[in-house]
């Protein structure tokens, strides 16, 4: 692997040298160094790309990092990965594309990521996407999440895009089961004319289940953001979706949250707010002695922390 | 170290003109001594002093001079650098920052979390509790102001204004605020220039200014102007009239 490639992967994966614990690090489509540990296999897929990764039931604090990179201008990949993460087990699951695009044609991932939690099995999703290089080239990522939590399962999906990807549309769409539980924290920045959408969808069908979908957001120059946020409690359950986004330059952005309670004992919440950084904010912070530009950039890094 | 030279400054109505207000008129000041606090009732002109002083507006005339040198056309920034520090009345809340991001952004130099801790623990908090707190809406309006105070503290710079620094504060820390002012006036290399209504703040003070009705009304040791302070009827005569 290439420094470019290296640096992607630790943009994404936030590793440096070979992972511990289970991986499988795809690069230019290909397989490029995989390892599986006594309770985590991954097995590549024969109908389709992609991989099936397969956690034993019980397997306790162990991670899988699964991380993509692009580097080569004009590749279009797209993969399927299924996680199967057996009764009662607990792990960390690292995953993330990197694009580095420096040619003129547009490369682009598209993933499709199953999720089938087992009961009172515990997992910690973490994606980011990545994009760089100066070529005129777009860098598109599509990523699809579908996540199936039995009862008493707990999933927590971290997703994160802060830089460098021209166009992305993002879809979760999550069912959950009894005590079934579901947190999901998505941190965005856009700039130039970068198009961002996202698409969260998810079904409270077992009693007592719970979600949270907090999203924020940072949209710069003349980008455009669209968030939406659909929670269908369809038992007794409980239901938070929040949109949190600040607006500078020319952009756009759109939050759409749609509640629906097919139930009486659903209890369903939604909050949006979009607004520009405020006035004082910026001054409380110039009086401290940063710049205008320096406390803009405080701000935003603080918010998408 | 810090003057005033005739400033003034007025508020105007665009589609009325007889609505212009004058805020402040032709004010003159020179502030040398360790501790000055200015007082006068609501609406007197005493927080639009200390933004013209901050930078953060501009008066219509008059200029503004720090230690010799002219800053009326520098910006909030600039005078922050020249030494200028200034705690909100209402202090500023961001999702995201954290009490110890602003601590560090206040001494602008990274800090230890420890250091940081001195700053919290002076303005009577329990250091490691707010430490990693976010300055959001769940801090409670008398822990932003403390906040406030510890930030400016941190920056430790020669001139300091405090917009009300006992608004929202309870009684149980107010002695505690004393103490921070006091040991303040005991270790500063420069002037403290407090905005207050508190009695107990005027008892510390050096210099007592007041300011009503855009203009100062008067001035001078505490001796001098308190006992006319504490007998003078500032309140609306037609309300004292309903009353007696």
């Amino acid at each position: 692997m290439d420094t470019i490639e290296k640096n992607l992967i630790a943009q994404v994966a936030d590793i440096h040298k070979v992972p511990e614990g289970a991986y499988n690090i795809r690069s230019n489509g290909e397989l490029a160094g995989r390892n599986t540990t006594a309770n985590i296999d991954i097995v590549t897929k024969e109908d389709k790309p992609g991989i099936d990764i397969i956690v034993k039931p019980g397997t306790k604090n162990e991670s899988v990092h699964i991380p993509v990179v692009l580097s080569m201008s004009g590749l279009k990949d797209m993969v399927y990965n299924d996680f199967y993460i057996g009764e009662g087990s607990d792990v960390t699951i690292v995953a993330g594309c990197g694009i580095h695009n420096c040619g003129i044609d547009t490369s682009e991932h598209d993933g499709v990521h199953t999720f089938y939690i087992k009961k009172d099995a515990k997992v910690k999703y973490i994606e980011k996407h990545y994009g760089e290089g100066d070529g005129t080239g777009k860098r598109i990522l599509n990523p699809t999440t579908i996540i199936n939590i039995e009862e008493g399962g707990y999933m927590e999906m971290d997703s994160v895009q802060i830089k460098g990807v021209d166009s992305t549309k993002r879809d979760t769409k999550a069912y959950l089961s009894d005590g079934a539980t579901l947190v999901i924290h998505e941190k965005i920045m856009t700039h130039g004319l970068q198009t961002a959408e996202t698409n969260f969808e998810v079904d409270l069908d077992g009693k007592s289940s719970s979600a949270n979908v907090v999203s924020r957001s940072v949209a710069k120059e003349n980008s455009k953001q669209v968030f939406n946020s659909k929670i269908n409690g369809n038992n007794e359950c409980n239901g938070h979706t929040e949109c949190d986004a600040i607006i500078m330059d020319n952009a756009s952005v759109s939050a759409i949250p749609q509640l629906t309670a097919n139930n009486i004992d659903a209890a369903l919440i939604h909050e949006a707010a979009i607004g520009k950084i405020a006035g004082e904010q910026l001054i409380k912070l110039m009086t401290l002695g940063l710049t205008e530009a320096e406390a803009e950039e405080q701000i935003v890094n603080g918010f998408l922390k | 170290m810090l003057e005033l030279q005739n400033v003034s400054y007025q508020v105007n109505d665009k589609s009325d003109k007889s609505n212009d207000k004058e805020i402040l008129k032709n004010i003159n000041l020179n502030i040398n001594e360790h501790l000055v606090v200015i007082t006068g009732p609501n609406g007197g002109g005493k927080s639009t002093l200390a933004k013209i002083i901050a930078g953060i507006i501009k008066p219509i005339s008059g200029k503004i001079i720090l230690d010799g040198e002219d800053i009326t056309n520098m910006s909030i920034t600039e005078r922050a650098n020249k030494g200028i520090s200034f705690a909100f009345q209402q202090p500023v809340r961001f999702k995201g920052l954290t009490v110890i991001d602003m601590i560090r952004l206040s001494a602008g130099k990274d800090m230890t979390i420890s250091e940081a801790c001195d700053y919290l623990s002076e303005v009577g908090l329990c250091a490691k509790n707010y430490i990693n707190r976010e300055i959001n809406a769940s801090l409670s309006g008398g822990e932003m102001k403390r906040i406030e105070i510890a930030m400016v503290l941190a920056r430790g710079t020669k001139f300091s204004i405090f917009d009300e620094p006992e608004a929202g504060i309870d009684l149980w820390s107010f002695q505690n605020l004393i103490q921070v002012f006091e040991k303040m006036y005991k270790t500063i290399k420069g002037s403290i220039l407090i905005i207050s209504h508190q009695e107990r703040i005027l008892n510390i003070a050096d210099r007592i200014i007041v300011l009503a009705d855009g203009q100062v009304t008067s001035e001078g040791s505490r001796e001098e102007v308190m006992p006319n302070l504490i007998k003078s009827d500032i309140a609306c005569p037609t309300l004292l009239d309903k009353i007696i």
